[in-house]
């Protein structure tokens, strides 16, 4: 896919801590991406690992008692005279006009469970035609047209009629459609998808990955996927950033994820994911221990630990900063301290 | 520790299973029809047999188990289980004060390790219970008994002291899988039994799991959603589509062959992890018939890419297509089906 070469998104040195009564939470730790038009990026990992509070960061819907203490989320503006023109996100009034204007405008989130996302008093026609003239000039009936533009472009039949029902009359399947239709419905330049599929059935799964992926084409969306499921990386994604305990431990183009893993902690995960191409019956290799308790946070590297590489000494000091192991591709990672 | 010998057969016999649920009405709570949860389900399980049953959600698999344990009623059918002491005995039938002795020869691994553990009892209350229950009154016996348990499933027995909101997802599977094997069942159904978990922990639970069958001659039924999971602890696996079984086969055979279109189009709908392999997904139109109103004729016939006229007027038998490989379908001998490769 064509890109200018330049991010849409760039967030550098994200970090989003927790205050709770018992201490602080480093949710997020220092991420650093960017995000392309009409790319995909995923950010994997598992739970606990901070890539929810990352998307909630970008859009500053982050919940007391968590702040973004430090790092720049810088968004480029949209046409305007210079067309470097950046804004930071992390510095904006949460509450603020620009933010509520870019939320749903500029950036779209679409959420894991649409069951929750959606109000079960408001039609989803109300929601959307709400959303639409809070972004737009369109009156009324213009937007609710749009609603159903929407509605069928995301295959949902009968658009018309569907429309003035409410989300619990919805299945799984078509909740979700109605969920992207209504991120979409003011053309959003990034999409944000938080486990969009995780809900879901396999085939219903394979209809909406799809469908974002078509929509995406059409659209030339930048789309942010978070989810902890690496076949759906695989499938759906150009890069991919992984994370652990609040770090981004390893990034690059998806290939080299998955064909090139440098982090160890890359390596074991894709060596125990379940394969259905597996042999019948074979143990899994397995990463030891559990992930630690976020207040156990461990000194250093944060999978020292767990890591099977672990240099004594070095690993569990100091925190690793990412080095370059290939191209376009880095690891957090003491073990390529030398490479070229 | 082994449960004792039943003698030759299959452990477990479903014959015919159903289990309706009615949909009521108004005032009076006139039933105005049925929720075909699971409708004529057969299958057997040999002893140290792992079959899988698997589907997506509302197929059945989870009332078929429910069924099995007697949680549910089911509605006709039969179940046939084979005790410890060889008497082989009708599940469905049982009247509920038989249903104790039968219990303790079958155990259940739950889904979710946060809500299915006690939060206010420690580790020997939960392990220990069903110890108790079944009469085992001394507690320095039952003390030893939980302690054996928990370094079966790879804790320390000091943990027994502590509750559960001090162990991890994956640390709590294995505490519900020590109180289900606490008895010395013969039948263990887990439901989903790693779907709440890490990925980095799924591992090492299923493993886990493999490991207690090969000691304890454990047979399982294991009923998932997760093609993948499936893959690596099942012999057999049955795929569950709107209350039926559209097909029953050896795992290898069923993933390297399938020989019904929905096991076909379920198989591509599992996303590889492997960018190179952005294959041809076969993506299903529409979505799952509904089991109170399924279509005419064969149910998966709206969705089929391969169905014909006689799909839409008349209902296939599950047949076997080779040995130990059943299917429902009319054209199951006719067409070519692509599975996975190993």
């Amino acid at each position: 896919m064509p890109t200018d070469g330049r991010p849409i998104l760039e967030v550098r040195e994200l970090r989003t801590y927790f205050f709770p009564e018992e201490g602080t939470v480093k949710a997020v730790d220092g991420a650093s991406f960017e995000v392309f038009p009409g790319r995909t990026l995923g950010i994997v990992g598992e739970s606990g690992c901070g890539k929810s509070v990352t998307a909630k960061s970008i859009l500053r819907i982050v919940e007391r008692p968590g702040r973004i203490v430090g790092g720049a989320i810088h968004l480029r503006r949209e046409g305007g005279t210079d067309p470097a023109a950046t804004i930071d996100l992390a510095t904006l009034d949460p509450a603020g006009l620009e933010i509520r204007h870019i939320r749903g405008g500029d950036i779209a989130l679409v959420f894991q469970e649409p069951m929750t996302s959606f109000s079960p008093v408001h039609s989803i026609g109300n929601q959307m035609v709400e959303m639409i003239r809070v972004h737009t000039r369109l009156d009324k009936a213009a937007a609710r047209e749009r609603a159903v533009e929407m509605l069928r472009l995301v295959g949902i039949p009968r658009p018309d009629r569907r429309i003035d029902e409410y989300a619990f009359q919805l299945s799984g399947g078509l909740r979700q459609r109605a969920m992207i239709a209504l991120a979409l419905s003011c053309h959003p330049r990034i999409l944000i998808a938080d486990e969009p599929t995780t809900a879901l059935d396999v085939t219903t799964q394979a209809q909406i990955l799809d469908l974002l992926r078509h929509l995406q084409a059409q659209e030339r969306m930048a789309v942010v996927l978070i989810t902890h499921n690496l076949g759906v990386v695989a499938e759906m994604c150009d890069e991919v950033v992984v994370m652990y305990l609040g770090r981004v431990v390893e990034r690059g183009p998806v290939d080299a994820i998955f064909h090139a893993p440098k982090h160890p902690y890359t390596r074991a995960l894709l060596r125990s994911i379940p394969s259905i191409r597996a042999s019948v019956r074979t143990k899994l290799p397995t990463i030891a221990g559990s992930i630690p308790h976020p207040y156990n946070r461990p000194p250093g590297c944060p999978f020292h630990p767990r890591c099977p590489d672990v240099i004594r000494g070095v690993c569990d000091r100091s925190e690793p900063g990412p080095r370059p192991v290939g191209p376009g591709q880095t690891a957090s990672c003491f073990l390529y301290e030398e490479s070229p | 520790m082994t449960p004792p010998d039943p003698g030759p057969g299959p452990l477990l016999e479903v014959k015919g299973l159903r289990k309706y649920f009615p949909i009521r009405k108004g005032v009076f709570r006139k039933v105005l029809g049925h929720v075909r949860a699971v409708d004529d389900v057969s299958f057997s399980l040999d002893r140290s047999e792992t079959l899988a049953l698997v589907g997506e959600s509302g197929c059945g698999k989870t009332t078929t188990s429910r069924c099995i344990l007697r949680a549910l009623s089911p509605t006709q059918g039969r179940i046939l289980f084979r005790t410890g002491e060889g008497a082989v005995v009708d599940v469905a039938r049982l009247p509920k004060s038989q249903l104790r002795p039968l219990r303790r020869q079958m155990q259940m691994i739950f889904q979710d390790p946060f809500s299915s553990l006690n939060p206010r009892k420690t580790l020997l209350d939960i392990v220990g219970e069903p110890l108790l229950v079944n009469g085992m009154r001394s507690r320095r016996e039952r003390a030893e008994r939980v302690a054996e348990l928990l370094r079966l499933v790879g804790l320390r027995p000091e943990y027994m002291r502590r509750f559960p909101h001090a162990f991890s997802g994956g640390q709590r599977q294995r505490i519900g899988i020590a109180r289900a094997l606490a008895l010395n069942p013969s039948l263990v159904v887990a439901d989903e039994p790693v779907s709440a978990l890490d990925v980095s922990v799924q591992a090492q639970i299923l493993n886990l799991m493999v490991d207690l069958q090969a000691q304890l001659g454990l047979t399982y039924l294991f009923v998932a959603h997760d093609l993948s999971v499936v893959k690596h602890v099942s012999d057999r696996v049955a795929v569950m589509y709107v209350g039926k079984i559209v097909e029953l086969a050896p795992t290898e055979r069923l993933f390297d062959a399938p020989r019904h279109p929905y096991t076909e189009a379920l198989l591509s709908a599992v996303p590889k992890p492997d960018p190179r392999l952005r294959a041809q997904r076969i993506v299903l139109q529409g979505e799952v018939a509904d089991p109170a109103n399924p279509p005419s004729g064969c149910y998966f016939h709206p969705r089929c890419p391969y169905a014909v006229p006689i799909c839409r007027t008349e209902r296939p038998r599950l047949e076997a297509v080779a040995p130990g490989h059943l299917v429902s379908c009319h054209r199951a001998r006719e067409l070519s089906l692509r599975g996975v490769g190993a």
